[in-house]
């Protein structure tokens, strides 16, 4: 295998956690995933930070599913900004 | 042990207060607090104000023990004590709430609808939510200041890469670089205060 091809295919630990990062925002593309995917059957740290970080997501989403479903209206919230400001 | 873990983690930073960056950073979630025991949208925000007001007033007494959040929330919780009490003490009796939240487009959905959908995908973490969020969010105020809002921005309030980039004058490798390293310590900061 050339150079080229292996640089294409495989990829380094810090790519790896970008790739990992970005994944947990639906921000990385197919073949990236590819790429991780192969880079984790070999790399046992990444493989952790892989399982870590989307268990930290999904306590995140279960965080975000209670506290995030409203939002406090643009008005009131200026509102109460020029209220704090003025009380200060 | 393990609480003298706990404890020394997350009080090892010193707390400031700020009331210009309360409503950016709290009001959401304060507002969501509310919601979800008081169950009446103008009434959330009549007390959510109280709360801010009533914490300006209280500011000095402040000493950055607890987070400026874990504040303002138990701040909060004894306006909405104060709500009930008013409450009841016009009609004279307690009512029965149930948690049946009313917006325009989900008008007549049922509790169990809600709560289903809500739950579907998290099965196996059955926990105690309240707790659960508590924990994140103190792990995330934990954080160094520009993670913690880059953070924030980017996975709270779901805003797009490219406009925290713009809104923060940074690069997008800069970006994702703060991401990952508030995501390496909220990891840590869990897994020392959650999972043990």
């Amino acid at each position: 295998m050339s150079n080229k091809n292996i640089k294409k295919g495989f990829i380094s630990c810090h790519e790896a956690g970008n790739i990992c990062d970005r994944s947990q925002y639906k921000e990385s593309s197919l073949w990236e995933r590819i790429k991780l995917e192969m880079h984790i059957l070999w790399c046992v740290k990444c493989n952790a930070y892989v399982k870590k970080n989307s268990m930290l997501s999904k306590l995140l989403k279960t965080h975000a599913d209670e506290h995030s479903t409203h939002h406090l209206p643009k008005e009131k919230k200026e509102e109460l900004e020029e209220l704090i400001k003025s009380e200060k | 042990m393990l609480t003298f873990t706990k404890t020394f983690y997350l009080k090892d930073k010193q707390h400031q207060i700020n009331p210009d960056t309360w409503i950016k950073n709290y009001a959401d979630y304060m507002y969501n607090y509310t919601i979800q025991r008081v169950n009446n949208h103008e009434k959330a925000q009549d007390i959510v104000q109280d709360t801010f007001l009533a914490a300006l007033k209280a500011k000095a007494n402040y000493k950055g023990e607890a987070s400026e959040r874990t504040w303002l929330i138990a701040i909060l919780k004894r306006k909405i004590i104060d709500y009930y009490r008013k409450s009841n003490s016009k009609k004279g009796k307690a009512e029965v709430r149930m948690n049946y939240i009313n917006t325009d487009e989900q008008e007549g959905d049922w509790l169990e609808e809600r709560v289903a959908d809500h739950k579907g995908n998290n099965t196996d973490f059955d926990l105690d939510n309240d707790d659960l969020s508590q924990t994140l969010e103190d792990c995330i105020d934990n954080l160094p200041v520009k993670q913690a809002t880059v953070f924030r921005m980017k996975t709270l309030q779901e805003m797009e890469s490219q406009d925290i980039c713009n809104e923060l004058d940074i690069s997008s490798s800069n970006l994702w670089v703060i991401i990952h390293r508030a995501r390496v310590q909220l990891m840590e900061c869990m897994e020392i205060n959650w999972y043990n």
